[in-house]
């Protein structure tokens, strides 16, 4: 056990050393797909609903959605750019064949899959034997593997695919679902709500403390698919979770739509920390391909004295387009949002966090560091909203911009809205350059100018890589230095 | 170690440099002296490489190769260091952080093994001590907040942890009090070595009293316009830059 410990960790040591090449996720993996017809209309809801075995409740759900999502407009007030999408022409649900009949264990899965997630260092049964990460891992619609049940199970905590938790926890998910993030909310939102084909569902009881960080690998393969996940969180009363996300999605030409919906809800004394680290693909260096990124992520304090922290590594997708925000809504509760954003070559982000007070001495806490390079276009946008009963609430937010080369921009727009006098909201702001001197400096040390740029920018995100659990820190560290490639000389 | 014929450098097309002509032997320490603008710190950058300056004649031989066609890290690899004037800050990144990156940066371009966190640390530890360098100065971010004084211990650390063959050390004594300038050139003395040849480059003769050379150039205009042993330096302090350069004249 021990020696094969061992090999384990030296195999990772190997899959991190991988990582210093260009975007080295971009293989397909050659699997039969079962999908579900072209376009999008009530019969494609309905279809997606049926694969699932969903309750009639859920179907309903769903085409309520559907309905007012034809109803309603793209938003186009984000700084970004990109040819209208069809929405008819791309598929709403892609599953692996073998899939139709469900795996019992890891052995039962198709050895491709796993060797796609082998590939993308994360290997399962590495992450089985090496101390404490379960991983529910998404391949396209279906998740293919939960690891770690028994464990959780003991402590009460429930971890499963969505899909399931539909079936087997149905009251929980009903009493829950779209609480955070209205059916009604915004146009990717209720697309989402039409059509998810899966994601995550955690439910902590109360008092628990989760034994283990929990982690969701999604991972988009199928061509022309669009990946609809939906997760759900609950902290219930005085619990703790932390819970980490990674992305990734093969090169293809073509841009592919991501639109998923995330909701956390903190009860009463409950801390929920949720990390991402974003790195589907971009695009090739004169913007050709790369994944769309429509998200909507928002984290509900319901109870007092709860938290959410969100921290977010943002360096793949041609366009991010995401908000990860905090209803603060429990006295004292308290909210907070990190955040890395890099672009390079025609990559464009626009991304920030809406922290909304509404109960008492609640405080929030904004860190966005944005790095562009390239061609690319990187935007912070935020909202800090104080509502009137919100006596003494607190906001600070600090907002730095690094630019790389002559041609990338950096934007930053900041809201504040304060309805209570005894608020206090301060707000910082940066924009710096990569310094010619800085780089010599570096050089003339030995260190070689991409290196350099990649410490400097490590350097530039610290605060934010810090608040990252120890695992992902190193991989989001080597993210920073290959997503700047090419950025210099 | 360094031999530099008939070098003219140009920046953004204005000659800095008018052939100067320079050689170092193994172990030796030299000083060049010159008033401000003569093309001392021109003369440091372009032998550690950097951007903007552009050689139009003349050749540098470093341990007989030449030195103009390698990149600035490639330099350092092969021994070459400079203490800058004005050492820069790199929030975020700690001191000691950036001195296990730049080691082992150093050491796999030379096919060596690279040194561990701990190795590190030991190494950094002991050799700043010597230089009374404080541990917590170690844990700062790179330069970030530090004094005139601290900034150039710290250079000077890092010439002790990389060990190079050819230390450059650019206005060192700048900005220093006394007690500050003491320390520093107990530091350089330490790395005197038969295989180690320095550069010292000044605008005052007092940093010579600490450290003695055993040559001393005067530089003016881009040339050097005079060469002698220790004495120079004191000629020069009793009779002024002006002066000699019109005897030379």
């Amino acid at each position: 056990m021990a020696a094969a410990n061992e090999t384990r960790k030296a195999e990772t040591k190997l899959a991190v050393a991988e990582l210093g090449e260009k975007y080295k996720y971009g293989f397909v993996t050659d699997i039969e797909m079962e999908r579900a017809p072209k376009g999008l209309s009530e019969d494609t809801v309905r279809f997606i609903s049926a694969k699932k075995s969903e309750p009639e409740w859920m179907l309903q759900w769903r085409l309520g959605a559907f309905r007012r999502w034809q109803e309603m407009r793209e938003p186009n007030w984000a700084r970004v750019h990109y040819q209208k999408i069809d929405y008819q022409d791309s598929y709403y649900y892609a599953a692996p064949k073998s899939q139709s009949n469900k795996p019992q264990s890891l052995d039962e899965i198709d050895p491709k899959i796993l060797e796609t997630y082998k590939k993308l260092g994360i290997p399962l049964h590495e992450q089985m034997l090496l101390a404490g990460v379960a991983v529910d891992a998404v391949f396209d619609s279906v998740s293919v593997a939960t690891t770690f049940k028994a464990k959780l199970n003991e402590a009460g905590v429930i971890f499963c695919p969505i899909s399931e938790a539909i079936r087997d926890h149905g009251e929980l998910v009903r009493k829950y679902l779209g609480t955070v993030v209205p059916v009604t909310d915004n146009f990717f939102a209720t697309l989402n709500s039409a059509v998810f084909s899966d994601g995550t569902f955690v439910y902590v009881p109360k008092g628990v403390r989760c034994p283990m960080e929990l982690s969701t690998y999604f991972r988009i393969n199928a061509q022309d698919t669009g990946q609809f996940e939906r997760t759900l969180i609950i902290a219930d009363e005085g619990s703790y979770v932390s819970y980490l996300e990674g992305c990734t999605a093969p090169k293809r030409d073509e841009n592919q739509l991501h639109a998923a919906v995330v909701e956390l809800v903190a009860l009463e004394g409950a801390e929920i920390k949720y990390s991402t680290v974003q790195n589907w693909y971009p695009g090739d260096e004169d913007g050709k391909g790369g994944i769309y990124n429509f998200v909507t992520k928002r984290g509900d304090c319901r109870g007092n004295r709860s938290k959410i922290s969100w921290t977010q590594v943002e360096t793949g997708s041609a366009i991010t387009w995401k908000y990860p925000s905090c209803i603060l809504r429990g006295d004292d509760s308290v909210g907070e949002f990190y955040s890395i954003a890099i672009t390079n070559n025609y990559q464009q982000a626009d991304t920030g966090t809406k922290m909304t007070h509404l109960g008492k001495n609640t405080r929030s806490r904004i860190i966005s560091k944005g790095i562009s390079a390239g061609r690319a276009q990187n935007t912070y946008r935020g909202l800090v909203s104080v509502h009137p009963r919100a006596e003494n609430a607190r906001n600070y937010t600090q907002c730095d911009s690094l630019l790389i080369g002559a041609q990338c921009g950096a934007h930053t727009v900041p809201y504040i809205e304060s309805r209570n006098r005894s608020s206090r909201i301060e707000h910082e702001a940066t924009t710096s350059k990569i310094a010619e001197d800085q780089l010599f400096y570096c050089t003339q040390r030995g260190i070689p100018a991409e290196e350099a740029v990649a410490l400097i920018v490590n350097g530039f995100c610290r605060e934010v890589l810090q608040q990252l659990p120890m695992e992902f820190a190193v991989e989001a560290q080597k993210l920073v230095g290959i997503s700047l490639e090419g950025s210099v000389g | 170690m360094l031999e530099i014929k008939n070098l003219h450098v140009a920046v953004g097309g204005q000659e800095i440099l008018k052939g100067l002509t320079l050689s170092i032997a193994d172990g030796e320490v030299h000083a060049i002296m010159g008033p401000n603008g003569s093309g001392k710190s021109t003369l440091s950058y372009v032998l550690a490489g950097r951007e903007g300056y552009e050689i139009t004649q003349g050749s540098v031989l470093y341990r007989g190769q030449d030195l103009t066609t390698m990149a600035p890290e490639e330099r350092a690899a092969q021994g070459v260091f400079l203490a800058m004037q004005y050492p820069v800050e790199i929030p975020g990144v700690t001191t000691m952080t950036f001195l296990k990156t730049a080691l082992n940066a150093q050491r796999r371009a030379r096919g060596e093994k690279e040194v561990d966190a701990v190795g590190v640390l030991k190494l950094v530890r002991e050799k700043a001590k010597a230089l009374n360098v404080p541990e917590e100065m170690l844990k700062r971010a790179l330069n970030v907040g530090f004094s005139g004084g601290e900034k150039k211990r710290l250079e000077i650390l890092q010439a002790a942890v990389f060990q190079p063959s050819l230390a450059i050390l650019d206005e060192t004594d700048s900005g220093l009090d006394i007690d500050a300038l003491k320390l520093v050139a107990q530091g350089v003395n330490a790395l005197r070595a038969p295989d180690r040849a320095m550069l010292v480059i000044t605008h005052y003769q007092r940093l010579l009293n600490y450290i003695v050379p055993d040559r001393v150039h005067v530089l003016s205009a881009g040339r050097i316009i005079k060469e002698g042993g220790k004495e120079l330096a004191l000629e020069l302090e009793a009779r002024g830059y002006a002066q000699i350069i019109k005897d030379a004249a």
